[in-house]
C-alpha cells in the first residue's frame, strides 16, 4: 500500500505520550515513525542504549513503550537485543515463541558511533535479524551536550568549547553509515524526518522487513545542543538534507541509491546560521571556517554520487 | 546407573551446559576458559543442542547478550576468566540488579596486570558484591555438579540472581580426571523447564526491563536484591539435598575435612584444598590435631554456620588467593574475620596468607609451614604476624 502520512499516523502509538524528551526534540519523531513501520499484529522487542531517549521513556514506575523494552548500558543496546533475538532463534525451535516478533535497538550517535560501536559492528557482523537505529543528534546530549565523533568540525559543545583560541570542535564528522554499509548488511539506509515522513517510513518498513542485520542512520536534531528555536525541528531537518549535509540514501545487497537530490543544493551556511552551536562561525574573519565545511560537505556529496553511479 | 568418565575441568563444564540444553550461549575466548565454549560449539554444530551459540566480539557483549537473552525468556550462559570478567563487570551488576539466573562458568585466573594467563581468585574475588552467587569448586566432579545445580538455584522465585561456578584455571580446567556423569534425561528432569513469570516475547503481557531508577525507588530495589542473596542459602541447600538423592554426592555450604576434634583448621577455596586434605591426613597420621574446611558458597557467605563451625578451634589460618592490597589481609580473611567479631567469636587466633598468586605451585611442603605455624599458635597462644605471603621470594 502507498504510504500516506494521515493512514499511518492513524496506527496505535506504540510510543506513548507522556514521555519526557524535549519539545523540538528530533528523536520521538524518529523512533514513532520507525514504529508505525511495523505490522500492526507484530510484537516487537525494542532496546535503548542509555541516553535521553531511554532516560526519558522509562523512569521507572512508568514506561511509554507499549511494546516490550529492554535497557542494558550504554554501549551494548546492539549485543543486549542480539542476545534477546538469539532467544528467540532458539525458543521458536523449540516451540516456546509463537509470536512473529521483531527486534530493534536504539542509539545515540555517542552510544552508536562512539562507545557502542563494537558492539554494533559484532551485531551486525555476525547477521541477528535485527534492525539498529542510531538517532543522531551530534553530540552526547543526556550529559549536557559534549562532543562525539558525530558531531561536525567547528561546532562548540562543552568539551570541544568555541574558545579564544580553538574555534570548536577540530575533527571532522565520523562516516557511520559508510561504515556500516561497509559491512556488507543486506540493508544500510540514511534519512531524516522530512515533509511527511515518507522517507524514514518507507525506510524502516524496508529495514525491518529485510531479514538479518540492518541498520537506519537517523538525524534527529536536539534543540538544546544545536540550540535551534523548538518549533523549527522540521525546518533543522530540511535544511540538513537541502544542504547536502545529510544525504538521504540506502545501500541495498551493496547498491547504492541515492533518493534525494535537490534540484538547488542550498549553501551550507543556511544550516549552519539557524543553530547557536555555529554562532561563532558567523563573526568577521571566521569565513574560512564557512567555506572549509562547504568543501567537506560537497566532497563527501560527489564522493556519495559516485558511489551511487551519478553524476554531480 | 551413573556414567564413569574421564575429562577435564572445562569438558565436565560444557558437558553439564550441554545436558541443561539452554536457549542462547554467548561467550569469547579466553584462556583458561576458552574450552568450554569450543566444546560448546562442537555441540551446536553437531546439532546436539537446541542452542543459539552467539559468538560475540568481547565479553562485555557475551554478557550484554546473555542479559538480552534471559530477559527475553530464554535461559543463558556464558563461560570466561580474568580480563574477560573484568571486561564484563558493569554488565555483572546490571544483570543482577534485573535479576536474571544467568549462569556463568568462571575458570579463574589471575587477573592483569602483569599479563598473565594462571590460576589465581582475583577474577572472581574482585566480583563478590557484584551481586552474583558464588560457588567454587574443587576438582573437575565439583565444576560438574555445581553447574547442574546453579539454574536450581538462580532461578528459584525467592532468589532470581545469576550464579557464577568457579573452578581453578589449567589445575582442574585442564587436568583429566575420574567422575561420574548424570544421564542426559536425569538431568533434564532435574534442572527443568525456565518458565519465567515476566519475559520480553510474551506478547500478551509486554514488559520494560532496565529502566532510570531513581531515589524513589532505588533503595527498595537495592533491599530486595539484598534479600534476594539472603534467600538464596536456603534454596542452596534445599537444591544441594536433592541432587544428593539423586547423585549420593553431598554439598553443603562447606566442606569440613578432620575438623570435629581439630585444634587448628585452614580455610581455603577449590583446588588447593585438595592438596590441603592430603596434607591433613599426614598430620592426622602423626597424631596432630589439624582440620580443613572449604567454602563451597561465597556468596551469599554463611556467616552464621561458618562462624559455629570456626568458633572452636584454637587457631585458623584463612587462605587467599587473591591480595585486597588494603596492606591488611585477602579477601576471604577480612570476610571471616569480620563476619567472627561481628558474631562474638573472638575465641580463635586467625592469621591471613596469601598464596599463589599468577599461578606460583602451592605444594603441600608450603601447606606444612601453615599448619606447623597454626599448631605453634595453638600451644603458645601467641600470633606474631595476622597477614603473611606464602611461598614468595622477598
Amino acid at each position: 500500500m502507498a504510504y500516506n502520512l494521515k493512514e499511518a499516523a492513524k496506527k496505535p502509538e506504540r510510543l506513548t505520550g507522556g514521555h519526557r524528551l524535549c519539545a523540538g526534540c528530533g528523536a520521538p519523531v524518529v523512533v514513532r515513525q520507525i514504529l508505525r513501520a511495523l505490522k500492526p499484529e507484530d510484537h516487537a522487542v525494542i532496546g535503548s542504549a542509555t541516553g535521553c531517549l531511554e532516560v526519558s521513556t522509562f523512569l521507572y514506575p512508568y514506561t511509554a513503550w507499549k511494546d516490550s523494552f529492554i535497557h542494558n548500558a550504554f554501549e551494548n543496546s546492539a549485543a543486549s537485543i542480539a542476545g534477546a533475538e538469539a532467544a528467540y532463534v532458539a525458543m521458536k525451535r523449540k516451540g516456546k515463541a509463537k509470536d512473529e516478533t521483531k527486534f530493534i535497538a536504539f542509539g545515540g550517535d555517542g552510544g552508536t558511533y562512539d562507545i557502542g560501536l563494537q558492539a554494533l559492528s559484532g551485531a551486525m557482523e555476525r547477521g541477528h535479524d535485527m534492525l539498529y537505529v542510531c538517532y543522531d543528534n551530534g553530540a552526547y546530549m543526556n550529559t549536557g551536550i559534549q562532543r562525539s565523533s558525530a558531531t561536525p568540525k567547528y561546532a562548540d559543545t562543552t568539551t570541544s568549547p568555541a574558545g579564544k583560541k580553538i574555534p570548536g570542535k577540530m575533527q571532522t564528522r565520523k562516516d557511520l553509515t559508510e561504515i556500516m554499509a561497509n559491512h556488507h548488511l543486506p540493508y544500510v539506509c540514511q534519512t531524516a524526518a522530512i515533509g511527511n515522513m515518507k522517507d524514514l517510513y518507507e525506510k524502516a518498513e524496508k529495514a525491518l522487513y529485510t531479514k538479518g542485520a540492518t541498520f537506519m542512520n537517523v538525524l534527529a536534531p536536539c534543540p538544546r545542543g544545536w540550540q535551534y528555536n523548538t518549533p523549527d525541528l522540521m525546518e533543522l531537518n530540511k535544511l540538513a538534507v537541502e544542504t547536502c549535509y545529510w544525504p538521504l540514501y540506502e545501500v541495498i545487497d551493496g547498491k547504492y541509491i541515492i533518493n534525494y537530490k535537490p534540484k538547488n543544493k542550498l549553501p551550507i551556511r543556511d544550516f549552519l546560521k539557524v543553530q547557536g552551536r555555529f554562532k561563532h562561525l558567523f563573526k568577521a574573519g571566521n569565513e574560512y571556517m564557512i567555506e572549509e565545511i562547504q568543501a567537506e560537505v560537497d566532497k563527501r556529496w560527489e564522493a556519495l554520487l559516485k558511489l551511487a553511479g551519478e553524476e554531480a | 546407573m551413573a556414567i564413569r568418565e574421564r575429562m577435564s575441568g572445562n569438558e565436565a563444564m560444557a558437558v553439564a551446559m550441554k545436558q541443561i540444553n539452554p536457549d542462547v550461549v554467548a561467550a569469547f575466548p579466553i584462556t583458561p576458559s576458552t574450552e568450554v565454549p569450543q566444546y560448546f560449539s562442537t555441540f551446536v554444530a553437531d546439532g546436539v543442542v537446541d542452542t543459539e551459540f552467539v559468538a560475540v566480539e568481547s565479553e562485555h557483549s557475551a554478557l550484554s547478550a546473555c542479559v538480552g537473552a534471559q530477559a527475553a525468556g530464554g535461559r543463558a550462559m556464558t563461560a570466561t576468566s580474568a580480563n574477560g570478567l573484568a571486561l564484563m563487570w558493569e554488565i555483572l551488576y546490571i544483570a543482577a540488579c534485573s535479576r536474571l539466573p544467568i549462569v556463568m562458568a568462571c575458570v579463574n585466573r589471575t587477573l592483569s596486570g602483569p599479563l598473565n594467563i594462571h590460576n589465581d581468585h582475583s577474577d572472581s574475588m574482585g566480583a563478590r558484591d557484584s551481586g552474583w552467587i558464588q560457588l567454587y569448586s574443587e576438582n573437575n566432579q565439583e565444576a560438574y555438579d555445581n553447574m547442574l545445580m546453579a539454574n536450581r538455584i538462580g532461578e528459584h522465585p525467592d532468589v532470581m540472581l545469576p550464579v557464577m561456578v568457579c573452578q581453578d584455571g589449567f589445575i582442574t580446567s585442564h587436568a583429566i580426571e575420574n567422575l561420574e556423569l548424570l544421564e542426559d534425561d536425569k538431568v533434564k528432569a532435574f534442572v527443568g523447564e525456565y518458565n519465567p513469570k515476566e519475559y520480553l516475547l510474551n506478547k500478551e503481557n509486554p514488559i520494560s526491563v532496565g529502566p532510570l531508577d531513581l531515589q524513589a525507588h532505588c533503595f527498595e530495589h537495592k533491599r530486595q536484591q539484598a534479600q534476594a542473596m539472603m534467600n538464596a542459602k536456603k534454596v542452596i541447600l534445599e537444591v544441594s539435598a536433592e541432587f544428593a538423592k539423586l547423585t549420593g554426592r553431598s554439598y553443603g555450604l562447606f566442606e569440613e575435612y578432620m575438623t570435629e576434634d581439630a585444634d587448628v583448621c585452614m580455610v581455603v577455596l577449590n583446588s588447593t584444598a585438595g592438596t590441603a586434605k592430603y596434607v591433613v591426613d599426614q598430620y592426622r597420621a602423626a597424631g596432630k590435631k589439624v582440620g580443613l574446611i572449604k567454602p563451597r558458597v561465597f556468596r551469599p557467605f554463611p556467616v552464621d554456620e561458618l562462624t559455629a563451625a570456626l568458633s572452636k578451634f584454637k587457631a585458623i589460618a584463612v587462605m587467599d588467593k587473591a591480595d585486597s592490597f588494603n596492606a591488611a589481609g585477602g579477601p576471604l580473611f577480612t570476610e571471616i574475620t569480620s563476619a567472627m567479631f561481628g558474631k562474638g567469636v573472638v575465641a580463635p587466633k586467625v592469621i591471613n596468607y596469601i598464596y599463589g598468586l599468577g599461578g606460583r605451585d602451592v605444594r603441600s611442603g608450603d601447606l606444612e609451614i601453615v599448619f606447623n605455624k597454626l599448631l605453634e599458635i595453638a600451644s603458645t597462644g601467641k600470633v606474631d604476624s595476622v597477614y603473611n605471603y606464602l611461598g614468595v621470594r622477598e
